[in-house]
C-alpha cells in the first residue's frame, strides 16, 4: 500500500511524498507555481532549459549527461506546464529505485542533489545566465512556438484557447509569445529567476521506495539554497461564469488536407472547487471524453462525419473544448451535430450504458492515477494549483452518487463561446 | 505453469501454450489496482504477400490496419462500447509487423479479458460495415500525410528500402484501400488470426493458471494452418536513395538520417544485435556523446533530436533525426564522427557510463504494464524473452559497438529524408 504524506520544507515550499514499493523508480518533481502573465510567461518557460544546459559544478551537457548516467541513466527534464492560470516550471526527474541499483549503492540523495544543483547552482558566466545558452535556449523556445503549428489538431485548440480568453490570463501560452521571448536578453532572465526563486509557490514531489523521513531530509538539504521568504504568492484562478451574447466564429484558411473544428464552451461558473463538479466530470465524459461518448460514437462512429471528434474539460478555468477533424465541406453538418449532442444531454436523452460507461471510466481513470507515477505527480500538481488536498481515491468516489439529473443540469451550464475553424486554402 | 524469474529486474513471468498453440504469458503484480492484456498476432502492415494453404495471395496496402478497424465490429455491437461501459482503456494498434489489441482496467478484469479474447478471435462484418469504414480510414490516412514526422520516417524506408514491404504505410493509401473487400478481410483474418499465431501477455494482480482457462474457453480448441509469409528478395546493403526530400507546412526543417543495417538473426541473436545497435548509437550521437553536445551547441540540433535501431523481420536500421537548419551538416557530421570511432575507438570511460544509463532506463521502463506486454509480444515473435535483456546487456563490448558502427554508418548505407518549410511560409 502506498502512504501519501505532505509537508512544509521551508515556508511556501511544500513536499508530497508518496511511500510505495511498487516501481522500479523514484520520481522526483520541483515546480515553481506563478500567475500566468504575458509579461512573464516566456522567460519562465525559458529558465528550465537554460538551467539544464550546466551548473556550476556540472558546466555543460556533456558533464550533465554523465552524472545522470553515472546515476543509472537518470532524466532531469525541464517542465513546463499550465493548471487553470497558474504557470508551472520546473523540472521532473525519474531514477532507478535504490532497490535495482546493480551494486546496492544509494541513488536517492545523490540525485535529489543533481536535481537541487540544476535548479539552484546555474553555470554563470559574469554572475548572470552564459549568454550561450541564453541565445541557444531562446531560439530553441522559439522554434518550439513556432512549430505549434505543426501538430495541426494541437494546433486548433491552441487558436480556440486564444480566441476565447484573449483577455483572461487563461488566454497566455504556457510558452508565452514570440515577441516577449525575442526581447529577452541573458541579464533580464537572470533577474526573472531570482525573482521566480523568490516569489514563487514551490511544490516538491516523490514517489518511490524512500521512507518520507528519508526524502524530506534529502530535499531540505538539496533546496537549502532557495531564498527565504514567508509570503510566496498562492495560485489563483479568474472564472468566467458566461459567453458573450453570441458565439464569435473564427475561420483560417492553411495549406491543410484534413480541416479542424475546435468549440469552445463557458460551463457556467461550475469548476472543480463546486460540489456539483462530479456532475460536470461524467457530463464532459458522455460528451466526449471518452471512446464512449456521443461525439465519439454518434458524429465519428456512426455518421462518420468526422475522423476524431473529443471533449476535454478544464477544471479550474471552466472550460469544456471540443476538438473535431473534418473533411473541409462536412463544417455546417459537424457544428450542428455536435450541438445536436449536447442537447441531448440537456434533455436527458442518456442511456444508461452511456452514464454507467461515463462514471466507469471516469472512476477507473482516477484510480489508475495511483498505478503510475508521473501521472499521480500530474494529479498532485493540479490539487496544489488549485488548493486542494483531496486524493485520487477520495475523488473518484464522489463520482458514484451523481444522478443523470445532476449531469443534465450541468449540460445546461454549458455556453457555446467560440468556433474556431481551420480549412484548407482554396487553390 | 513453467515460471522464469529474472531476478535482477525483480520480475516473474508465467509462461504455457495452450492445446491451441497460444502463447500466454503472465506477469503478476499484486500491488497494482490496474490489469493490463495485450492480445497480438504476428500479422502486421508488411505482410501483404502470403501463402495460405498451398495458394499464394497478394493483399492490398493496408489490410491488417482495416481489418484492426473492423474487428470491434460483433454480433451485438461494438467491442469498444461493452469495455468501456466497464470502465476498461481498449485500443489497438497495428504497426509494421504485429497486430495488437488491448485494455486497462481497474474493475471487472475477467469480464474485459474475455470481450478481447472473443471479438478479436470472431470476425463480424458485412460488405456494408466494410464500406462504411473507408471514411473513417481515408480521413485517418488523410491526417497522418499531413503529419511531417510520419512523413519524413515514411520517406526514409522509402529511401532506405527497395522492395522490402517497410517502406509501404501501415494504413495503405486511399487507393489502395478502396481495393479491400470483407472477402479480403474474412481472408486475412482466417490467415493471421490463428491462435498458434497468437500471443497473450497479461500483467496485474491477477492467477495465470485463471487467465488460461478463460483464454481456453474462449477460444478456439484446435490450431489451424497459419501462412507463409513473403517479404521480397533480400535487400542490397546499399541504401535505395540517399537523399529523399518534400515540402511541407513546417517551420523548421525536420529530418532524418537512417543507417541501413543487418537483417536480424531469430532469437536472442536478435536481441544482442539490438542492445548492440541502441548503445552504438548512444556512442555515436547520444545525449551524452562528444557529438552530440558539439551539435547542440553549434544550434545544430535542438531538443527534438531522437535516435535509436529498429528491427522488423528481414531488415534493421539505425535512425537519428530531429529539427535542423542544416541537416546536411548533420549528415557529415555523424559521418565523420563515425570516422573518428573508426580510427580511435570508442572511449572505454564513456562506454561504460552509456551502459549503466541505458541499463537503468531500460529498467525503469518496466513501470509500463504496455511496455512490459507488448515487449514480451514482440519479443516472443522475435524468438526470445524481453527481459532476457537484464542478462544479455553484460556481454556486449565496446568493440561491438565500434564493428557495429563501422560496418553500418559508411556513405553508401546512408539514406537522409528531409521535409522543408513550403516556399514563402518563412517569414
Amino acid at each position: 500500500m502506498s502512504q501519501v504524506k505532505r509537508r512544509e520544507l521551508f515556508p511556501g515550499v511544500w513536499l508530497r511524498a508518496v511511500h510505495t514499493d511498487k516501481f522500479k523508480s523514484a520520481y522526483l518533481s520541483v515546480t515553481l507555481m506563478s500567475p500566468l502573465d504575458p509579461e512573464t510567461a516566456g522567460a519562465n518557460a525559458l529558465i528550465p532549459s537554460v538551467l539544464r544546459r550546466g551548473t556550476a559544478v556540472h558546466p555543460d551537457m556533456e558533464s550533465l549527461s554523465a552524472a545522470l548516467d553515472g546515476l543509472y541513466g537518470g532524466a532531469i527534464e525541464p517542465a513546463v506546464r499550465k493548471k487553470g492560470e497558474t504557470q508551472c516550471v520546473g523540472f521532473a526527474a525519474s531514477f532507478l529505485d535504490d532497490a535495482y541499483a546493480l551494486e546496492g549503492e544509494q541513488i536517492l540523495e545523490p540525485a535529489a542533489a543533481l536535481l537541487g544543483e540544476v535548479l539552484l547552482k546555474p553555470y554563470t558566466q559574469n554572475g548572470g545566465f552564459s549568454p550561450d545558452y541564453t541565445a541557444g535556449e531562446k531560439a530553441n523556445l522559439l522554434d518550439r512556438i513556432r512549430g505549434q503549428i505543426n501538430d495541426k489538431r494541437t494546433y486548433a485548440t491552441h487558436r480556440l484557447t486564444q480566441l476565447m480568453c484573449g483577455e483572461e490570463a487563461f488566454g497566455v501560452d504556457k510558452l508565452g509569445d514570440e515577441a516577449h521571448v525575442e526581447a529577452i536578453t541573458p541579464a533580464s532572465l537572470w533577474q526573472r529567476y531570482q525573482q521566480l526563486l523568490r516569489e514563487a509557490a514551490v511544490e516538491v514531489y516523490y514517489c518511490g521506495s524512500a521512507q518520507p523521513d528519508r526524502v524530506e531530509a534529502a530535499m531540505r538539504s538539496a533546496l537549502a539554497g532557495l531564498p527565504v521568504n514567508g509570503d510566496r504568492l498562492d495560485p489563483d484562478c479568474e472564472v468566467r461564469i458566461s459567453a458573450g451574447p453570441e458565439p464569435r466564429v473564427v475561420e483560417e484558411a492553411m495549406d491543410v488536407t484534413q480541416g479542424k473544428l475546435a468549440m469552445g464552451f463557458r460551463t457556467g461558473g461550475l469548476t472543480c472547487w463546486e460540489e456539483d463538479y462530479p456532475a460536470l466530470v461524467l457530463c464532459n465524459a458522455i460528451f466526449g471524453g471518452t471512446t464512449l461518448s456521443k461525439l465519439f460514437l454518434n458524429v465519428r462512429e456512426k455518421l462518420s462525419l468526422c475522423y476524431y471528434a473529443s471533449s476535454v474539460l478544464e477544471k479550474m478555468k471552466g472550460l469544456v473544448l471540443v476538438s473535431s477533424g473534418i473533411e473541409f465541406d462536412k463544417y455546417q453538418q459537424a457544428r450542428d451535430e455536435i450541438l445536436a449532442q449536447l442537447d441531448n444531454i440537456r434533455s436527458g436523452k442518456i442511456e444508461d450504458w452511456e452514464l454507467e460507461g461515463a462514471r466507469r471510466t471516469v472512476i477507473s481513470g482516477h484510480l489508475a492515477t495511483l498505478d503510475d507515477q508521473a501521472r499521480q505527480e500530474e494529479f498532485w500538481l493540479g490539487q496544489a494549483a488549485a488548493g486542494l488536498d483531496e486524493t485520487a481515491e477520495e475523488l473518484a468516489a464522489r463520482f458514484e452518487a451523481v444522478t443523470r439529473e445532476q449531469v443534465m443540469e450541468a449540460a445546461r451550464k454549458l455556453e457555446l463561446d467560440t468556433i474556431y475553424f481551420l480549412k484548407g486554402k482554396e487553390d | 505453469m513453467e515460471q522464469v524469474n529474472f531476478s535482477r529486474v525483480g520480475e516473474r513471468m508465467y509462461h504455457r501454450v495452450l492445446e491451441n498453440g497460444l502463447n500466454v504469458f503472465v506477469f503478476p503484480k499484486p500491488e497494482f489496482r490496474k490489469g493490463y492484456a495485450f492480445f497480438a498476432t504476428n500479422y502486421g502492415g508488411m505482410d501483404m504477400r502470403f501463402c495460405l494453404d498451398g495458394e499464394w495471395h497478394q493483399t492490398p496496402a493496408g489490410v491488417a490496419h482495416y481489418l484492426e478497424h473492423k474487428m470491434f465490429d460483433t454480433r451485438e455491437g461494438n467491442a469498444l462500447q461493452e469495455l468501456a461501459a466497464n470502465g476498461a482503456s481498449p485500443n489497438a494498434f497495428t504497426s509494421s509487423a504485429i497486430t495488437g489489441y488491448y485494455f486497462e482496467s481497474t474493475e471487472k478484469f475477467e469480464e474485459n479479458l474475455r470481450i478481447l479474447l472473443s471479438f478479436v478471435s470472431i470476425p463480424w462484418f458485412t460488405q456494408e460495415s466494410v464500406d462504411k469504414e473507408q471514411g473513417i480510414i481515408g480521413q485517418e490516412i488523410g491526417m497522418i500525410e499531413d503529419n511531417p514526422d510520419w512523413k519524413v520516417f515514411m520517406n526514409l524506408m522509402a529511401a532506405l528500402y527497395k522492395s522490402h514491404p517497410i517502406r509501404v504505410s501501415v494504413a495503405g493509401s486511399v487507393e489502395s484501400i478502396s481495393r479491400i473487400t470483407a472477402d479480403t478481410l474474412y481472408a486475412c483474418h482466417k490467415a493471421f488470426y490463428d491462435p498458434a499465431n497468437m500471443v497473450l501477455c497479461v500483467a496485474g494482480n491477477v492467477d495465470p493458471e485463471h487467465i488460461c482457462d478463460v483464454a481456453r474457453e474462449i477460444l478456439p480448441k484446435e490450431a489451424g494452418p497459419i501462412a507463409v509469409k513473403d517479404y521480397g528478395e533480400k535487400e542490397p546493403d546499399r541504401a535505395a536513395q540517399s537523399v529523399v526530400e518534400t515540402a511541407m507546412e513546417v517551420s523548421t526543417p525536420i529530418f532524418q538520417l537512417g543507417y541501413k543495417g543487418d537483417v536480424p538473426e531469430k532469437g536472442e541473436g536478435g536481441l544482442k544485435q539490438q542492445l548492440v545497435g541502441e548503445l552504438a548509437m548512444e556512442a555515436l550521437v547520444g545525449n551524452s556523446s562528444p557529438l552530440y553536445a558539439k551539435l547542440y551547441r553549434e544550434g545544430l540540433i535542438n531538443q527534438n533530436f531522437s535516435y535509436g535501431y529498429e528491427s522488423y523481420p528481414g531488415c534493421s536500421f539505425l535512425y537519428a533525426g530531429g529539427e535542423s537548419r542544416d541537416p546536411y551538416a548533420v549528415r557529415q557530421a555523424v559521418a565523420d564522427e563515425a570516422a573518428r570511432i573508426g580510427r580511435e575507438g570508442i572511449d572505454a570511460q564513456l562506454w561504460e557510463r552509456l551502459k549503466k544509463g541505458v541499463y537503468g532506463a531500460k529498467v525503469r521502463s518496466l513501470n509500463s504494464f504496455e511496455n512490459l506486454c507488448v515487449g514480451q509480444a514482440q519479443a516472443f515473435f522475435a524468438g526470445f524473452d524481453f527481459l532476457r535483456f537484464a542478462d544479455l546487456f553484460a556481454s556486449v563490448t565496446k568493440e561491438d559497438g565500434e564493428k557495429l558502427i563501422e560496418n553500418w554508418v559508411t556513405g553508401e548505407r546512408t539514406a537522409l529524408s528531409l521535409v522543408t518549410p513550403k516556399r514563402g511560409k518563412e517569414a
